[in-house]
């Protein structure tokens, strides 16, 4: 205990010196974390949109006054010219052209069938699908303010109605704050762990004083835990003032118990700090290093569901999953956090991060080299 | 175990290859208790390599090697716990303090707190760095980094302490007040083994060993390698082996 | 100039003498490119959900079955009980939960109306919102062909998907995942590599030789802004023959885009190596700094127009939102150069601004 008590201390001396490094763990991911909250939200709004009016009726005023009045378009006015159509989507002067045809009104009136066109920039199939939907619900509001003069349409003919009632429980206004917050600090709290306690080893290494401490009768597993605990340390408080903020900047819900929070962190930690202890075992140099942390870190990150959902992704990538601590402690936070999940409903993940944890650190301490 | 004898080190057959290179070829020789060892050569000759197998850091390729009475294949562990090493790099933390430095390298070969600030405040004394010792190591002069690190590589009072290449790149006055510290060492009964490529620094070892290429070409005090030789100093008896050993290669 | 090129000759041994480094750079971009081009989706596949159906009529049997049978959606399991909801969702067994009320059926047919509700996890709002969006589709799709009167509405929404025809989601993600790479690596690479010679000692002597300071640079500069256009070439070709990402623009303009994104990411890593003279810090900022940025507000995974306006403004900062917007209108409208000057002009001035700083924080050391 005695000399894990030293290696920490020299640990914690040397990271608080390092004036640069001080910001950069304790006070920039917080404030990327506060910023970057607001990057996802899927409700569309202010989306551009243009209309071309080759009616000029009645409907199709109303149509585009309709438009006007969604807080999801901010609607322009062009008129018929096949080639500013292009223009327009090729400059990204629009996301969208609705052209309504002529003769709309009258022949919605004698029941003809009317096509309008919507010309979508699709390159981001996401936003253009999103658009597309709400292009469709706003059309069919005509047929509300209409019914008189569309009356042989009659939408509310006898077909029978399902009312279809979502109710989105754990989060009910769809706060994509709540699912976030959990990420991005997740993300920033895991590099700092796992990338300094990396680049901390392979530096003893550079710098030569591995040999120094090599010649001591120091045990292996002393040495990678007085590695390992600062930065564990370091993490688990990170990730408490980042919750703090977000608590009470963002109301994000703590439905959890505090304690299968700290569990479910720790584990976290150790499995993936036990990742840099390995990497760190195989480089000699800085650059070794970084390349291998980098390219493991950004498919942690990328597959693991902090942005976009872990079912979505192909079988192969989900088994890839399974040696993804980030993948598990994503999925656990967010169940904490909002669901109030316990150890016990979390017990496979529970022991898949145990495991993970312990084996990563046995193996990196079996790796790790006294004499070469 | 074989301490009770009077070597402290015991090497037979010591061989080290690196792929198809032999950094040690075939050496023997045995330390005394108590002695300073000079381990002289030229540079890459091998001499770095030896000291990193005597003291745990290199596997031996093969050969018998015993150090403080243990073997290095099996207890390196206990070995380190007898030893002490100061490298040519002198591994200091360049962003601790001096007395940073001491308590960490103490506190990891498990001297408890009490001890540590008795056995400093006796090295602030000796030393007389009491203005130092809250200065970064960065900030050192080389003179004063090397006597730090000798300090620290002898502060849990090992019986053999392994210097390698100590003075390189300093001036003759601090290398003598280095010297100093080595004459103290071992009158504190703490074995020397020191290698340096200065051969005047050689008349200052009990006996001395010459490398040449991987291989100990002579061994024994300076008085005797010099009636070998016949030569009147260090750098001639040298001179002569190495224009011997280039004659035998051609 | 002799000078100059025997020092870039060397700077140039020295990275493509390293085998293995040079494995790890020139494979690391394509892999990842590689992985998330078939790994990030925003389309939903195989989404769990389990179904209470209270009713257990024809009507409800018949949608539970459309809704298994359905490629997206994987049905779990049956419930009994509203008991069991909870539990459900606490062990993160399924996203979704379809509930159908007590006579389903017969409502349906007597009221004309019936109930389902859909219970859905929003922990994570997006797969909520989308999985409800879905589930809503099979089930009024069932509807209107059971019951149908023959009588569509007599109007159609034509959706005409510029660009991108398929809906692709590559088209998004891979010049993403492009830009990421370029970015981080790039940068990460320039400044680790000028602040190696600070921490060895050997920019001292770089810099009492009769080079330039600015030769000194530029011949560290140089070996990396070749590999970084291998790189981005390597990983235009896995979108064009992996992902099937058109280049309808022509190439040259494309990889002078490439370029002159490059030469921003080395710039902005030579900024950074001025800051520290410790390899493990430059690392870190490189990647810690550039990081999320470039993958939150270059529109890489999520809209840029949905965010709010001081997100947008902040964009502007980001050089991957102009490299992007540059290179889609390239790659995926076919347009030339002269549509992309704003962005251009952008990444141009990004880098002369950041070259500025370098010099001016260099002279500050040097003084």
């Amino acid at each position: 205990m005695r000399i894990l008590y030293r290696l920490i201390l020299k640990e914690f001396k040397q990271i608080f010196r390092n004036k640069i490094m001080l910001p950069v763990i304790f006070i920039i991911p917080f404030i990327q974390t506060i910023i970057l909250v607001y990057s996802a939200t899927l409700e569309l709004k202010n989306s551009d949109i243009t209309i071309i009016d080759m009616d000029k009726s009645m409907i199709s005023a109303n149509l585009i006054s309709k438009f006007q009045a969604s807080p999801f378009f901010k609607v322009e006015l062009m008129s018929y010219n096949e080639k500013e159509i292009s223009d327009a989507l090729l400059k990204d002067k629009t996301k969208a052209i609705l052209i309504i045809p002529k003769d709309f009104e009258k022949n919605l009136r004698s029941g003809i069938p009317v096509k309008i066109l919507l010309n979508l920039n699709a390159i981001d199939s996401q936003s253009s699908g999103l658009i597309n939907i709400y292009v469709g619900q706003t059309v069919l509001g005509i047929f509300k303010d209409f019914k008189p003069f569309l009356s042989k349409i009659d939408l509310e003919q006898q077909m029978p109605k399902v009312d279809i009632r979502p109710s989105y429980w754990y989060n009910q206004n769809l706060n994509f704050k709540f699912f976030m917050l959990p990420g991005i600090l997740t993300i920033l709290v895991s590099m700092i762990g796992i990338f300094l306690t990396s680049f901390n080893i392979v530096r003893e290494k550079e710098m030569g004083t591995i040999e120094q401490i090599n010649v001591t009768p120091i045990e292996k597993w002393q040495f990678l835990t007085g590695k390992l605990l600062p930065f564990v340390l370091i993490g688990i408080f990170d990730l408490t003032i980042g919750l703090l903020f977000g608590i009470f900047m963002f109301d994000l819900p703590f439905e959890g118990s505090v304690y299968t929070m700290f569990i479910f962190t720790i584990l976290f930690l150790i499995a993936g700090i036990g990742i840099g202890l390995l990497i760190a075992d195989f480089s000699n140099t800085l650059q070794q290093s970084m390349f291998m942390l980098l390219f493991f870190f950004l498919i942690f990150i990328l597959m693991g569901g902090t942005f976009t959902a872990v079912e979505s992704m192909p079988d192969w990538a989900q088994a890839i999953n399974v040696v993804n601590p980030m993948y598990y402690y994503m999925r656990v936070v967010r169940s904490i956090l909002l669901k109030g999940s316990g150890v016990l409903d979390l017990i496979k993940d529970f022991w898949a991060l145990l495991v993970y944890g312990i084996t990563t650190v046995f193996v990196a301490v079996w790796a790790y080299r006294k004499t070469v | 175990m074989t301490e009770t004898e009077e070597n402290i080190i015991e090497v037979k057959n010591l061989v080290k290859k690196f792929g198809n290179f032999t950094a040690n070829d075939n050496l023997c020789f045995e330390v005394k208790k108590s002695e300073i060892f000079g381990f002289l050569g030229a540079n890459g000759a091998g001499k770095t390599t030896a000291i990193k197998i005597l003291s745990g850091l290199l596997f031996p390729t093969s050969g018998k090697v015993m150090v403080a009475g243990y073997d290095v294949y099996k207890h390196r562990n206990i070995i380190k716990k007898n030893i002490g090493y100061m490298s040519q790099g002198f591994s200091l933390y360049e962003d601790l303090t001096v007395k940073e430095n001491i308590e960490f390298y103490a506190g990891i070969y498990g001297l408890r707190s009490k001890e540590i600030k008795f056995r400093f405040a006796e090295l602030v004394e000796k030393l007389g760095i009491q203005d130092m010792q809250k200065e970064f190591v960065k900030s050192l002069p080389l003179g004063w980094k090397q006597k730090i690190a000798f300090s620290v590589a002898i502060f849990h009072k090992p019986k053999l302490v392994f210097l390698d290449e100590p003075t390189s790149g300093v001036d003759p006055i601090t290398r003598r007040q280095f010297w100093d510290l080595i004459y103290e060492a071992v009158e504190n009964d703490i074995t020397v083994f020191i290698t340096t490529h200065y051969l005047d620094e050689a008349e200052y070892c009990d006996r001395i060993s010459i490398m040449v290429d991987g291989r100990i070409d002579a061994l024994g005090t300076p008085a005797e390698l010099k009636q070998e030789f016949n030569a009147k100093n260090m750098d001639e008896v040298f001179v002569k082996l190495v224009r011997n050993n280039n004659l035998q290669n051609e | 100039m002799n000078r100059f090129t025997g020092f870039l000759k060397k700077e140039f041994l020295h990275i493509f003498r390293d085998l293995r480094t040079m494995m790890i750079l020139f494979l690391i971009p394509v892999l990842l490119v590689l992985i998330f081009g078939f790994v990030i989706k925003n389309e939903i596949k195989d989404a769990k959900i389990a179904i209470l159906d209270l009713s257990r009529d024809n009507a409800s049997k018949s949608i539970s079955s459309r809704l298994s049978a359905s490629e997206d959606i994987i049905v779990t399991e049956y419930l009994s009980s509203y008991s069991q909801i909870e539990e459900q969702f606490q062990k993160n067994l399924v996203k979704a939960i379809v509930i159908f009320e007590n006579n389903f059926a017969e409502n349906l047919v007597r009221e004309n109306k019936a109930n389902v509700q859909i219970i859905l996890d929003a922990s994570d709002p997006n797969t909520a919102s989308l999985l409800n969006s879905y589930v809503s589709v099979i089930i009024n799709n069932f509807i209107s062909e059971k019951f149908s009167l023959n009588k569509t509405i007599p109007l159609e929404i034509e959706p005409r998907m510029w660009f991108n025809e398929e809906q692709s989601s590559s088209y998004m993600y891979v010049p993403g995942t492009m830009a990421l790479i370029l970015m981080v690596i790039t940068a990460l690479m320039s400044s680790v590599s000028i602040v190696r010679e600070k921490e060895m000692g050997t920019m001292e002597i770089l810099l009492i030789s009769p080079l330039k300071p600015y030769q000194i640079v530029l011949g560290k500069l140089a070996p990396y802004a070749v590999l970084s256009v291998i790189n981005a070439v390597s990983i235009i070709l896995v979108g064009y023959f992996i992902f099937n990402i058109p280049i309808l623009g022509s190439w040259f303009t494309l990889i002078l885009v490439n370029f002159i994104f490059i030469t921003m990411a080395l710039s902005l890593g030579l900024l950074i190596s001025t800051l520290t003279n410790r390899q493990e810090t430059a690392m870190f900022i490189s990647v810690f700094v550039l990081l999320l940025p470039t993958m939150l507000l270059s529109g890489f995974i999520f809209p840029l127009e949905n965010m709010p306006n001081f997100l947008q403004y902040l964009s502007y900062i980001v050089p991957a939102k102009y490299y992007l917007n540059a290179i889609k209108s390239i790659m995926l409208k076919g347009q030339g150069i002269l549509y992309s000057w704003k962005e251009i002009s952008v990444l141009i001035g990004m880098t002369i601004l950041l070259i500025g700083l370098s010099i001016k924080k260099f002279k500050i050391r040097l003084e």
